[in-house]
């Protein structure tokens, strides 16, 4: 059997999975920043807080409801949204009219604020959720042991980054949103409800937030740390995919979840820096990032 | 964003007529707890060590005798920049006497040159390398709680023992995690086992599936985690989504605190086996302690970090009301290693030139669901490791304080 710079090419199969898993991950949170960064020019710094909430939201839903994972996976996202919505129409609504920079700040405020509530209320060891009855299991696929609920979690992330994409980039409604972003006025004077697609708009990307929380809940602990652990990585995402490109940013997702897992073999202690690598070097060479459009 | 939390109004106790003759320099005994108020050592230190202080400081009566005591805390956020910074300001600007806790070993080793450097004290409990009584031991450092050594010694001998002859280490990629893996490793080759392989992960990753994969390809039959917190947990959840403990392979967890398996559930967490140095349930004095702990702490009961922390406090403040005077932290450190240690959490005890406090080490396993009968039952002691061999040989540590006869 020949082997790759002495990794078996089964073992190496396995690895490339696993990229695919996590950069599912990485595809569904960089969509929902990207969505608010296109359509609002916010850059939303609390969106790792939001995921956080939709895993809490799924654990508090389970301990005082009995509501389950599939409950869960709609209420979250709902609920969490809804707090999104309030966050757009009293705090970030303000803001529109001046630099990027003081969304930033607004919305890190924010994480740092939920967060700490988060930590002082149920501590940072995490709380533990388990995966549904009908997903648990994995099935051998001769080169690794796929568990099922892994599997799940790639089927769906894709299912939503490309129906999020199609709505957008090929619908009469996705239409509208472009257009109220590149001329708010004129949208209006047709009659229709800026603000309020603008509020949908957010809370729509929050909710992808809260959803991902909900998908990462039985995979790591359900703790008011995990946000903050991805969020940095998830903005890389963004920046190598272009700001505000929708497909930029699923692909870079998946490609560089791909990317870390092979530097997970091939070199592990670099594996938490590797993504920061290549933003560097992208900016470089392309500073609209891969898929945007040069300004 | 996580400034320093001085916060002095911690336990400012009674400013009662002390005695003319004691040296307090500058009147008050200054008690800093700098620790991990916010990241993934927070439950298992963190607010709970402050907590601990505060009791020891209470239960030793130190208003009473005229001590003037005040505690305070800060945020290391596990980079030992940060640390450093702060015991450096603790010491010059704010006159703190002792520093106490500090887990994180690459923070702890920053602070222990600072503390030699100022001649001032440090009381580690939550850190675990033994370099801190080992090449890099400090005159006027005391370490308390456990160490990576006696980790390695008390887990990695039962599991070669009962079968476990194969290694691959999965390790956290910083001072702790490397002392770790490395003294597990002596203890499993001395034994004649083997290492196959190992994979350093940065800390606090969330992702280990791709790390227990490879651990999963080299066929070890222990698969032992160097790592500590919500590493552990995440290793160990995982694990089982990948079938791996179903697949034959064992996991050693080398560093796990009651939090965490509080935090996996007994369900996930069932079976494992590992060291600890004090267990809240093993009598009725520690019961007493844990019930009173876990009401002041959100009901999160007492890790042996924070018993350690109340140990080690309140074998200072004894050692302080003997010698009269907290200038000189070479000098304190002198008269706690020449005083046998007694204190309800951890009984009686003695400090050894190195640094190293000794005292009985504990093999636990976790319960199984249907066995815990109450909150927080978690644990069956396994075996108990005798203090002359809990620890490593005074002589082994190439600490350079101890004379070579």
């Amino acid at each position: 059997m020949f082997e790759l710079l002495g990794i078996p090419p089964q073992a190496l199969f396995g690895q490339l999975l696993i990229g695919l898993i996590n950069g599912s991950f990485y595809a569904l949170l960089s969509l929902g920043l990207t969505v608010i960064f296109g359509l609002l020019n916010i850059i939303n710094f609390c969106h790792g807080a939001l995921y956080m909430m939709g895993a809490f939201v799924a654990w508090l839903a389970l301990q005082h409801f009995g509501l389950g994972y599939w409950a869960a996976l709609f209420i979250a996202p709902v609920v969490v949204g809804a707090f999104g919505i309030v966050l757009e129409r009293t705090m970030l609504r303000r803001l529109y009219k001046l630099d990027h920079l003081y969304g930033l700040l607004l919305t890190f405020g924010i994480a740092l604020i939920v967060e700490g509530v988060f930590r002082n209320e149920f501590g940072a060891s995490g709380l533990p959720y388990v995966i549904p009855d009908s997903l648990t299991g994995a099935r051998n696929l001769g080169f690794m042991v796929l568990p099922n609920y892994r599997a799940w979690v790639i089927a769906l992330s894709l299912f939503v980054c490309l129906a999020t994409w199609y709505v957008i980039e090929r619908t009469k409604l996705g239409a509208y949103l472009r257009a109220a972003t590149e001329n708010p006025t004129l949208v209006q004077a047709f009659g229709i409800n800026v603000p309020r697609m603008i509020t949908l708009t957010y809370g729509f990307g929050v909710g992808l937030a809260a959803l991902a929380g909900v998908l990462a809940a039985p995979i790591y602990q359900v703790s008011p740390l995990m946000g903050s652990n991805l969020i940095i990585v998830v903005f890389a995402v963004v920046v190598i995919g272009g700001m505000g490109s929708i497909m930029g940013s699923i692909v870079t997702g998946f490609l560089l979840g791909l990317i870390e897992g092979l530097t997970k073999v091939f070199y592990p202690e670099a594996s938490a820096t590797v993504i920061f690598v290549i933003l560097a070097l992208v900016l470089l060479w392309r500073p609209q990032g891969l898929f945007g459009r040069r300004s | 964003m996580k400034t320093l939390r001085s916060l002095g109004l911690a336990a400012i106790l009674a400013l009662a007529a002390g005695p003319a003759h004691a040296q307090w320099s500058d009147g008050t005994i200054k008690i800093g707890v700098l620790t991990d108020m916010s990241s993934l050592y927070t439950d298992l230190s963190g607010a709970g060590s402050v907590l601990a202080a505060r009791f020891a400081v209470e239960d030793f009566g130190a208003a009473a005798k005229g001590m003037k005591v005040e505690i305070v805390n800060a945020d290391h956020q596990n980079k030992a920049d940060v640390g450093s910074t702060i015991a450096r300001q603790w010491y010059d600007v704010d006159k703190v006497d002792v520093i106490v806790d500090t887990p994180n070993s690459g923070v702890a080793l920053a602070v222990t040159e600072i503390t030699r450097e100022k001649n001032k004290v440090f009381l580690v409990s939550g850190a675990a390398s033994s370099a801190l009584t080992g090449a890099k031991c400090s005159a006027n450092t005391v370490h308390w709680t456990y160490d990576t050594w006696a980790l390695a010694n008390g887990t990695g001998r039962a599991i070669v023992r009962t079968g476990g002859d194969t290694w691959y280490f999965l390790t956290a990629d910083y001072a702790f995690g490397h002392q770790l893996e490395a003294d597990t490793e002596n203890v499993v080759k001395e034994m004649n086992g083997k290492v196959l392989g190992k994979v350093r992960h940065p800390l606090n990753s969330s992702d280990f599936s791709s790390f227990l994969l490879q651990a999963q390809a080299s066929k070890a039959k222990i698969i032992g985690l160097a790592n500590a917190g919500g590493d552990t947990v995440n290793s160990i959840k995982q694990a089982a989504e990948f079938g791996i403990v179903a697949g034959g392979q064992n996991l050693a967890g080398l560093l796990v605190f009651i939090t965490d398996v509080h935090s996996l559930g007994l369900k996930t967490a069932q079976g494992l086996i590992f060291t600890e140095a004090w267990y809240w349930d093993a009598n009725d004095t520690n019961r007493a302690f844990a019930a009173r702990f876990s009401a002041a702490n959100k009901g999160i009961h007492p890790t042996m970090i924070h018993a350690g922390v109340y140990s080690a406090v309140t074998h200072y403040l004894k050692s302080l009301e003997a010698l009269k005077n907290d200038a000189d932290g070479k000098a304190v450190v002198e008269r706690m290693k020449a005083t046998p240690t007694d204190d309800r959490l951890f009984g009686k005890g003695t400090i050894r030139a190195d640094g190293r406090k000794i005292h009985d080490m504990y093999l636990f396993e976790v319960k199984k669901p249907e066995e815990s009968k109450k909150p927080w039952d978690y644990y069956k002691l396994r075996a108990t490791i005798p203090a002359a061999e809990a620890f490593r040989p005074i002589d082994k540590g190439d600490c350079p304080l101890v004379k070579k006869g």
